[in-house]
């Protein structure tokens, strides 16, 4: 072929074109890809601002419920009340009720307003031991009975002021609204106010909200999330002991052993499947079989921990099979080929290799099964559970309460505080999650290998 | 490797370390493999040669029952290694698998240290009583792969941090860890560059004194380099089997001719 011919072959062709202009094909797929662009930072844009939105409203709300309003101030035991019998017998000063404590506390209030100098001229003696919270009283009587010694002296103690106090120092309530309130006056609001400057009340965190139990809904202010921490920790321990073994278990003999036939494939199916049931259908589902069948107690945390493992399963064994799956055949054919058994192959090469990938699909598994809460409102851990349960394994079959369900609990009540409260067990709920998946994060990369 | 030596070589044995009669190999509906009749001589090194899908690697994959882990995979005929049927019931391949190793087409090494590489074949057939012995068998095997000299200052970093051509040969070391009486090895150069399969190859040459060695290649060239014996399979027959040397220059079929003179392959 000549330079001739092939310059008149390409003269039929279109004209070489500068690369310095585009055609308006080029433009077009570049724009697509302009757009495109466009939309995904859109999208991740619009969900910064949903989870910054998120996280201002629950932070905004609940940091709240780590701090409380107390009053500290002296108060004097008297043991002509609390210890009638003089002798230190601990159950004789059972026998004094918190009516009796609220006595002492109220005569202490007023020996300290006086010794500050602050007058409570028009305010009921009612009214101004009203100030404190109802669960105050029983505080005092519960730190009395751990140390019989106290009776007799003075002590400093720090009570909880009232739900009312406490939401007037953090803008919940104000003078107007304690006008129309029949639990506070704006006058009690006043001394509050004297109080605070006095030195007598202050805001400071709050450890009975973290190690507390439950209140009743008049006692906003001495409500705490302790026993449903403890709860969902009792619940992950069963999941983690029961989920985890089985899950792995079930895994590896299916991706491994099993032959695939149109039973393994039906299997396969249903694990997937089940993974995709809504959660509510394995509380009914354990209502029917662990309570109602099995006897087992209702609002404990064993029957919340095997609805919750039941629940997980499916999840741990797709995660697990997908980290199986991952490992090369290569790493098997090697163990097999120097004469490791299959057992052996598994166990000393591919389940080492699969664990970063096991551990976070458990783990992600168990932060599904922390916050989730339909199952549990039908197994009855509802409840409201003021006792801790006993130490495990006891424990576990004593009724508790669980985080999500804690928040529940919470928002269903009327006094406004309950909010705050609801809004703090939320954050405690998602620093356990992101804890949890840190952990995940971090086993990952303790476990992670290269080949 | 020089090719001159194709003329001289002789094999040292006669005596059939393993035999094979009618091997049959379904995989599901597909014959894989028809009507293979072999011996592999003692202290030998065969070559596997034939074109892609021929059947010669899953022959290989035969001789220790790799082919167990292919659920669809069904051997028939009978094997033999030193006339006892590795295919009988009471056999365990995993002990057979430690008399038969393997060397895979790809480096394959553990993700663990250097040593523990050497040292999981042993350790698992409890062919060691103590840590000294475990160390011996560790040393002697990678000098017998030719790696020792290259590794012994760094036995415990891990062994998927050597070259392509190190990999190989630790794979190669692991494989002659648990002292097997037959080295099988599935293309082992088909990843390495040109150097490092020339020390392979050597390796190969060394090994021959106390193993019988197959080998399954793609490159003629590197079976006649460094093989006693070939065997040409061809659509899962095995077509010709013979002296290397025969087999390269004088082909008795017009198929194995074809293909070593490149005209099918």
């Amino acid at each position: 072929m000549t330079d001739a011919t092939s310059q008149t072959g390409r003269s039929g062709a279109q004209p070489r074109k500068s690369l310095h202009v585009t055609d308006a094909r080029t433009r077009r797929r570049n724009a697509a890809e302009a757009r495109f662009r466009f939309y995904g930072a859109a999208a991740i844009a619009v969900s910064i601002l949903a989870l910054v939105i998120l996280l201002t409203s629950v932070l905004g709300n609940g940091l709240g419920a780590f701090r409380q309003t107390f009053i500290t101030m002296p108060v004097a035991l008297d043991a002509t009340v609390l210890d009638k019998s003089g002798t230190g017998d601990i159950e004789v000063m059972k026998k004094v009720t918190t009516i009796g404590y609220a006595k002492v506390i109220e005569k202490a209030l007023a020996t300290a307003l006086a010794e500050k100098g602050i007058a409570t001229d028009g305010l009921t003696a009612k009214q101004i031991s009203g100030l404190l919270s109802q669960e105050a009283a029983a505080n005092l009587r519960n730190q009395v009975l751990a140390d019989p010694a106290l009776v007799g002296q003075t002590v400093d103690v720090k009570l909880l002021a009232n739900g009312r106090v406490d939401g007037f120092f953090k803008g919940r309530v104000t003078m107007d609204s304690a006008k129309l309130d029949s639990n506070i006056s704006p006058e009690q609001l006043e001394l509050a106010l004297k109080m605070r400057e006095a030195g007598l009340m202050s805001l400071s965190f709050n450890p009975g909200f973290l190690f507390g139990g439950d209140a009743s809904e008049l006692r906003p202010e001495a409500a705490g999330l302790g026993v449903a921490i403890l709860g969902s920790a009792y619940m992950m321990l069963i999941v983690l002991v029961l989920a985890l073994p089985i899950g792995v278990a079930a895994s590896i003999y299916l991706e491994e052993f099993a032959p695939k036939n149109k039973w393994t494939d039906l299997i396969e199916v249903n694990i997937s499947n089940l993974a995709a049931v809504p959660s509510i259908v394995f509380g009914i589902l354990g209502l029917a079989i662990f309570i109602n069948f099995m006897g087992l107690p209702q609002s404990a945390p064993i029957v919340g921990g095997l609805v919750l493992t039941l629940m997980t399963l499916p999840t741990i064994i797709i995660a697990t099979r997908a980290a199986l799956k991952a490992v090369p055949p290569s790493i098997r054919d090697a163990a097999l080929g120097v004469g490791a058994s299959k057992m052996q192959a598994i166990t000393h090469h591919v389940l080492p290799l699969a664990m970063p990938g096991i551990l976070t699909g458990t783990i992600i598994g168990l932060a599904q099964a922390l916050g989730e809460t339909a199952p549990l409102l039908l197994i009855g851990m509802v409840a409201f559970v003021r006792e801790f349960p006993d130490a495990p394994p006891e424990g576990f079959f004593d009724p508790a309460s669980a985080l999500p369900v804690q928040v529940y609990n919470f928002t269903q009540r009327a006094d406004p505080a309950f909010v705050e409260r609801a809004s703090g067990a939320i954050i405690v709920l998602l620093v356990f999650l992101l804890l949890m998946n840190a952990v995940a994060i971090l086993l990952r990369r303790r476990f992670e290998r290269r080949w | 490797m020089n090719d001159m030596r194709i003329a001289d070589r002789t094999v040292s044995s006669d005596t059939a370390k393993m035999t094979a009669r009618g091997v049959q190999v379904y995989y599901g509906e597909n014959h894989a493999l028809k009507d293979v009749d072999i011996d592999i001589l003692g202290g030998t090194v065969t070559a596997f040669i034939g074109p892609s899908g021929c059947g010669k690697s899953t022959f290989l994959r035969c001789l220790n029952r790799m082919n167990d882990t292919v659920s669809i995979a069904r051997v028939l005929g009978e094997i033999k290694l030193d006339g006892e049927d590795i295919y009988d019931k009471s056999v365990d391949p995993v002990t057979l698998r430690a008399r038969v190793g393997m060397v895979f087409q790809k480096p394959n090494p553990f993700p663990k240290s250097i040593y523990d590489n050497v040292a999981y074949g042993p350790k698992i057939h409890g062919l060691t009583k103590s840590k000294a012995e475990l160390d011996q068998v560790v040393e002697t095997s990678l000098k017998k792969a030719a790696l020792w000299n290259e590794v012994k200052d760094r036995l415990h970093a891990p062994g998927t941090g050597l070259s392509g051509g190190q990999q190989q040969r630790l794979c190669i070391a692991r494989a002659i860890a648990t002292s097997p009486e037959v080295l099988l090895m599935d293309e082992p150069c088909s990843a390495l560059d040109p150097i490092a399969t020339a020390q392979v190859e050597e390796l190969i040459d060394e090994l021959r004194s106390q193993f019988s060695v197959v080998i399954v290649t793609h490159s003629m060239q590197q079976a006649a380099r460094v093989s006693q014996r070939t065997a040409f399979f061809h659509l899962g027959h095995l077509v010709e089997y013979g002296e290397t040397g025969q087999i390269f220059t004088n082909p008795q079929d017009p198929r194995t001719e074809s293909y070593i003179t490149g005209r099918i392959g």
